[in-house]
């Protein structure tokens, strides 16, 4: 069964397959360069960019477009560092404009030190560019209450974080996780907090449909091997996820026969 | 005459459209969305929609993210 398993669990958002449940980032890498070799080593299928004014002034610099192979890369706009519903939806829609799809990764961000999502406008912004035919995956809180509106308001997926954005803490509330991944009817995508693969792992064995990094990865010495860990992680997590687990027991069962023992 | 060209004054000669805008700016047309006086424009009205003075034209693009 798992054998099966590996080929034919693909992820799927709003109707669309994807063969990696590993999404990634675009920021911070060192270079255009390491970024796309992390890319390739990560196995991804989807990347998040952020939407910003073009520099007038200098246009010497090379565009990030150039390093992401659109025929293998879902390229997912995001709506990073907006702060108002308003914000989010313009940003959204610009997007729009400057990509190929409807599809957004929706950030409305609600306090600067801690970047959590401030989740009454999150929700509005959600309902509003639902309506306008955007597939949304908002960015929210680990709060299974909030997720459950965003799916009602029509969020093709939910994405609470493991941890602040950036901060590499790992599964901050797992509890939480598994709760959303039992309340919600669309795929959950653990998005922000983690740190190295263990954490990967640990999110999809919650449950998690899928991870969104980006820090992990870029921030990481050696970006590209952090990229081949990160996709490993997450696959071990999934189908840890799938096997069914051993249950969690205070004492030691042996493993080994306990008849037949020499000199017994 | 003066417009404002993501949120800085910037002078142009007569109005023109957007098109030859993008093209006096080095700007690739196919890699970026337009908001002229806040409203976002089509690809396809790029080469229709004309910026004349005091208009408000915001050109962006994808950058790195998470």
């Amino acid at each position: 069964m798992v054998g099966n398993t590996v080929t034919s669990d693909l992820l799927v958002i709003s109707g669309k397959t994807f063969q990696s449940r590993l999404i990634i980032g675009t920021g911070k890498y060192p270079s255009n360069a390491v970024m796309a070799n992390a890319h390739e080593a990560s196995g991804a299928d989807m990347v998040t960019v952020a939407v910003r004014r073009v520099n007038i002034s200098d246009r010497s610099k090379e565009s990030l477009l150039d390093y992401i192979d659109a025929s293998k890369m879902f390229v997912l706009p995001n709506t990073a560092g907006c702060y108002t519903a308003d914000e989010a939806i313009r940003t959204a829609r610009l997007g729009r404009e400057a990509g190929l799809s409807n599809w957004v990764k929706l950030e409305v961000i609600g306090d600067e030190k801690t970047l959590f999502p401030d989740n009454e406008q999150l929700i509005e912004a959600t309902r509003v560019l639902v309506n306008e035919g955007f597939v949304v995956l908002p960015y929210t809180t680990d709060d299974p209450v909030v997720c459950r509106k965003l799916e009602d308001a029509g969020a093709a997926a939910v994405m609470p974080l493991g941890a602040p954005i950036g901060s590499g803490l790992g599964i901050q509330n797992p509890n939480n996780i598994r709760i959303i991944r039992e309340f919600s009817h669309v795929p959950v995508i653990v998005d922000a907090g983690v740190g190295t693969a263990s954490d990967a792992t640990f999110a999809m064995e919650l449950g998690a449909d899928a991870v969104l990094m980006n820090t992990a990865i870029a921030g990481a010495q050696d970006p590209v091997a952090m990229a081949e860990a990160m996709k490993l992680a997450v696959r071990a997590g999934r189908l840890a996820y799938r096997s069914g687990r051993i249950p969690r027991k205070l004492y030691a069962t042996a493993s080994s026969p306990v008849e037949g023992l020499v000199g017994r | 005459m003066t417009i404002t060209l993501n949120g800085d004054r910037y002078d142009i000669a007569e109005p023109l459209t957007v098109t030859a805008l993008l093209k006096a700016l080095s700007i690739d047309a196919r890699r970026v969305a337009v908001e002229h006086n806040l409203t976002i424009l089509k690809r396809t009205a790029f080469d229709e929609t004309v910026v004349r003075e005091g208009d408000s034209i915001e050109i962006v693009n994808f950058v790195g993210g998470g």
